[in-house]
C-alpha cells in the first residue's frame, strides 16, 4: 500500500494525474471506479492522437511540394530510424577512428624509442646525430596524430546533445544573472526603478537581433586558438543568445516573488531581529522560490525556443543547424527528416517542462511539501 | 531597578496612529495612555476594528505612532527588538522550516555564542513545554492549527524576552484547544512572570489570565475607556473562579462596558455622519494642517 502511494504522489508530482486509475486497476481497487476514468483520460486522447495521425496521412497525399508529397506519419517514423542508425554507423566510424589513431600514434612512440637505442649504441656512433634527429621527428608525429580530431559529420544525437548542452549553458548563465538581480530588484524598490527600463525595452528583443551583436563581440574578446579552446565560437553565440533571451521571465519573477513575500513573514523577521544574510536565506528566498522556479520554468521553454533559432543563424552545431543543414540539402528525405526534428524539439521541450514542473513542485512549501 | 522604573515599566504615552483613508486621514487611536508595572499581565479588549492591534504593533516596534512615545524598561521603543516576544493573531510560522527551526531561529540571534547543540535543545525544551516535544521536526503545513499556535507560543517564550504581546493568540481554536493554551500560557507566564500585554476579544480568558483588564473605545480615535482590576489571587483555577461570585460581577462589568460601546458604536456613527454633513456644509476642514504633517503614508 505504501509502494501505491508513492506511485500516485510521484505520478500527481510529474503531472501525470491521468495514470492515476492505471495504478489503481492494477493494485486491485475497485475496476468499475476506475475504468471509465482510464477511457475518459487516456482512451480517450489516445483516440485523439490517432485521429490526428489519419488527417495527417490524408493531408499528406494530397500537398506535393518541390521536394515531393509531404511525409506521412509512416515516411517520418523511418526517417528517424534511419537518423538513429546512422548516428550508430557514426559512433562506431568514430570509435574506429580513435583506435587507429591511437595505434598509429603508438608504432611512432615505438619507432622512436627503437631508433634511440639505436642511436645509444657505440657502433653507430657515426649515425648517432641523424638517428637523434630521426627520434624526435617520429616524437613529433605521434604528438600531432594524438591531436586528430574526427572529422565526420555529428550524428543525429550528437546535434541533440549539443543542443542541450547549449541551452544548458544559456540557461545557467541567465539563471545565475538573474536569481540576485532579481532578489535585489525585489528587496530595493529604487534599484528596481533603475532596472525596469532595461527589462521593458530588452525583454521583447528577438533572439536574431541579440545574435549577430553577440557573435560580433564574441568574435571579438574570444580570441584564443581554436585549437586550444575548450568551447567553439558558434557554440558560445548560440549559449550567449539563450541567455539573453531566457533571463528576463526569471528575473521579473524573482522580482515579483521577493517584493511579494507575505508581510506577516517580513514582520517575523523584524520581530525576531534576524540578521540581513539569514533575512535573505531563511525568509526571503525560500518564500520566493515557488515564484522563482516558475521563472526558471518560463526561462528554459523560451531558452529552448530560441536556442533552435539561434543554432541556424550562428552554425552552431545543433539541431537548428540539422535543420539549416537539411533544408539546404533539399533531398526526398529532407522534409521527412525536418519532421523528425520537429517532434525531437518538441519531446525534448516538454520533457524539460517536466522536469521543471517537478522541481517547482518540490520547492512549493504550501501544499505539495510532503510528497 | 529603583521602585518607580518597576511601577512604570512600560508607558505608552498620549499615542495617537494615524492612517490615510480614503476619506482622508483617519486616527485609530487618540491620546492613547497606558502605564504597566513590571511582571504584570494586561489584557487589552474591545470590539473589533477598534485598534487593539495597532497599539500591539506599536509596543511591539513594528509601526511607529503618528504623534506620542512609548517607553519600555525606560528606553524608547523605536523598533522591533529581542526584549518583547509576540505572538501573532495568525501563528506566521515559516511553511518551509521545521517546529523546531522556526522556535531556533530566533534564538540565534539572542544568544550568538551559543552551539548549534545548545541552541536546539532550548528549542526542544520550550516545544516540549507546549506539548509538541513529539513534533519538532514537523513543518507548519503537517500541524493542526492549534499545534502551530502552539510552536507560535514556544517561539515567543524561547528568546526568554522581557515582555510578551500576544495578539489574539487562541482566537481561532476551538474552545478545548483554548483552555489548554491558555493554561500552558498562564504555566510559561508563572515561572518568571514577563510583563504581558495581551489582545483578546474574550472576557473570560481576560479575567481568568490578566491582572488588569483594558477596556478600549470604539475607534476612530480609540483610547482607553474603562480599567478594571482583577483581584483574583494566583495560580486561579478556572472552574473555581466561575464559581466565585466576584467574577460575575466583574465579568457583568466588561460585558455592561463592550454592550454599552456595541450600542455607541452604532449611535457615534449616526452622529459622524451628521457632523460630517454639517462641515461639508459649512466647508470646513475637519482636520488641522498638524495632522496631515504627521500621516503616515502606510
Ligand atoms: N495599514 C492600514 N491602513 C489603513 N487603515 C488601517 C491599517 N491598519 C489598520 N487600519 C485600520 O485601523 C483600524 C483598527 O485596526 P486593528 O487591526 O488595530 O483592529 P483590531 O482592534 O485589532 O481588530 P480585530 O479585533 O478585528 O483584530 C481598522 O479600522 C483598520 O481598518
Ligand atoms: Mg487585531
Amino acid at each position: 500500500m505504501k509502494i501505491k502511494a508513492t506511485i500516485l504522489n510521484g505520478l500527481q508530482l510529474a503531472g501525470l494525474g491521468a495514470f492515476d486509475p492505471v495504478v489503481r486497476l492494477l493494485s486491485g481497487e475497485n475496476p468499475s471506479a476506475q475504468l471509465p476514468k482510464i477511457g475518459q483520460f487516456i482512451l480517450m486522447p489516445i483516440g485523439g492522437f490517432a485521429l490526428f495521425l489519419a488527417v495527417w496521412t490524408i493531408a499528406a497525399s494530397s500537398i506535393q511540394t518541390r521536394y515531393g508529397s509531404i511525409p506521412n506519419p509512416k515516411a517520418v517514423w523511418v526517417a528517424g530510424s534511419q537518423l538513429l542508425a546512422a548516428h550508430q554507423k557514426t559512433t562506431a566510424d568514430r570509435q574506429q577512428f580513435y583506435v587507429d589513431r591511437d595505434k598509429q600514434a603508438k608504432e611512432y612512440v615505438e619507432k622512436a624509442a627503437t631508433l634511440r637505442t639505436a642511436a645509444a649504441d657505440p657502433k653507430n656512433a657515426a649515425l648517432k646525430d641523424r638517428l637523434d634527429e630521426a627520434a624526435v621527428k617520429n616524437d613529433g608525429l605521434a604528438a600531432s596524430t594524438m591531436k586528430r580530431k574526427y572529422a565526420g559529420s555529428p550524428s543525429y544525437l550528437d546535434q541533440i546533445r549539443t543542443s542541450l548542452l547549449t541551452v544548458f549553458t544559456g540557461f545557467v548563465l541567465a539563471s545565475a544573472i538573474a536569481i540576485p538581480v532579481g532578489i535585489l530588484c525585489g528587496l530595493s524598490p529604487v534599484f528596481m526603478a533603475c532596472v525596469n527600463p532595461f527589462i521593458q525595452i530588452f525583454k521583447p528583443v528577438s533572439p536574431l537581433a541579440w545574435l549577430p551583436i553577440v557573435m560580433i563581440v564574441v568574435g571579438a574578446l574570444y580570441t584564443t586558438d581554436p585549437s586550444e579552446a575548450w568551447f567553439e565560437k558558434s557554440f558560445i553565440s548560440s549559449a550567449i543568445t539563450v541567455a539573453l533571451c531566457s533571463l528576463w521571465p526569471t528575473l521579473t519573477n524573482t522580482a515579483l516573488g521577493v517584493a511579494s513575500i507575505d508581510k506577516d513573514y517580513i514582520n517575523v523577521a523584524r520581530v525576531l531581529q534576524l540578521s540581513p544574510s539569514s533575512r535573505v536565506f531563511k525568509i526571503i528566498l525560500p518564500a520566493s522560490l515557488p515564484l522563482m522556479f516558475t521563472g526558471l520554468r518560463i526561462s528554459l521553454g523560451v531558452g529552448w525556443m530560441v536556442l533552435i533559432a539561434a543554432e541556424m543563424l550562428a552554425q552552431n552545431p545543433g539541431l537548428g543547424k540539422f535543420v539549416w543543414d537539411m533544408f539546404q540539402n533539399g533531398s526526398s528525405e529532407t522534409l521527412a527528416q525536418i519532421m523528425v526534428a520537429v517532434f525531437t524539439i518538441g519531446g525534448i521541450g516538454f520533457l524539460l517542462d517536466r522536469i521543471m514542473i517537478v522541481c517547482q513542485r518540490m520547492v512549493s512549501f504550501d501544499s505539495a511539501v510532503s510528497a | 531597578m529603583n521602585p518607580a522604573a518597576i511601577d512604570r515599566y512600560l508607558e505608552l504615552w498620549r499615542i495617537t496612529k494615524t492612517y490615510q483613508g480614503a476619506a482622508g486621514p483617519v486616527s485609530v487611536v487618540k491620546d492613547f495612555n497606558l502605564t504597566v508595572k513590571q511582571g504584570e499581565f494586561i489584557s487589552l479588549i474591545g470590539h473589533s476594528g477598534c485598534g487593539k492591534s495597532t497599539v500591539l504593533s506599536m509596543v511591539a516596534g513594528l509601526s511607529e505612532p503618528s504623534k506620542g512615545g512609548l517607553v519600555l524598561a525606560g528606553r524608547e521603543i523605536t523598533g522591533p527588538g529581542p526584549d518583547r516576544g509576540v505572538v501573532f493573531q495568525s501563528p506566521s510560522l515559516l511553511p518551509w522550516l521545521t517546529a523546531l527551526q522556526n522556535v531556533t531561529l530566533g534564538i540565534r540571534q539572542v544568544k550568538p555564542t551559543a552551539s548549534r547543540k545548545e541552541i536546539d535543545e532550548i528549542g526542544a525544551h520550550y516545544l516540549t513545554l507546549v506539548g509538541l516535544g513529539d513534533a519538532l521536526h514537523t513543518r507548519p503545513p503537517e500541524l493542526s492549527q492549534g499545534m502551530r499556535q502552539r510552536v507560535g507560543l514556544a517561539r515567543a517564550f524561547a528568546l526568554n524576552p522581557k515582555m510578551l504581546l500576544l495578539d489574539e493568540p487562541f482566537g481561532m481554536l476551538d474552545s478545548l484547544t483554548r483552555m489548554e493554551l491558555q493554561q500552558i500560557l498562564i504555566d510559561l507566564w508563572l515561572e518568571d512572570q514577563k510583563t504581558a500585554l495581551m489582545v483578546t476579544h474574550d472576557v473570560d480568558e481576560a479575567l481568568l489570565l490578566s491582572d488588569r483588564v483594558v477596556m478600549m473605545t470604539n475607534g476612530p480615535e480609540a483610547r482607553v475607556g474603562e480599567i478594571l482590576e482583577v483581584p483574583f489571587a494566583r495560580p486561579r483555577d478556572r472552574f473555581a473562579l466561575i464559581e466565585d461570585p466576584q467574577f460575575e460581577a466583574l465579568r457583568d462589568q466588561l460585558v455592561g462596558f463592550l454592550e454599552d460601546h456595541a450600542v455607541g458604536h452604532a449611535a457615534e456613527r449616526v452622529a459622524q455622519q451628521r457632523s460630517e454633513k454639517t462641515d461639508s456644509e459649512s466647508g470646513l476642514p475637519t482636520v488641522t494642517p498638524a495632522e496631515l504633517v504627521t500621516v503616515e503614508d502606510a
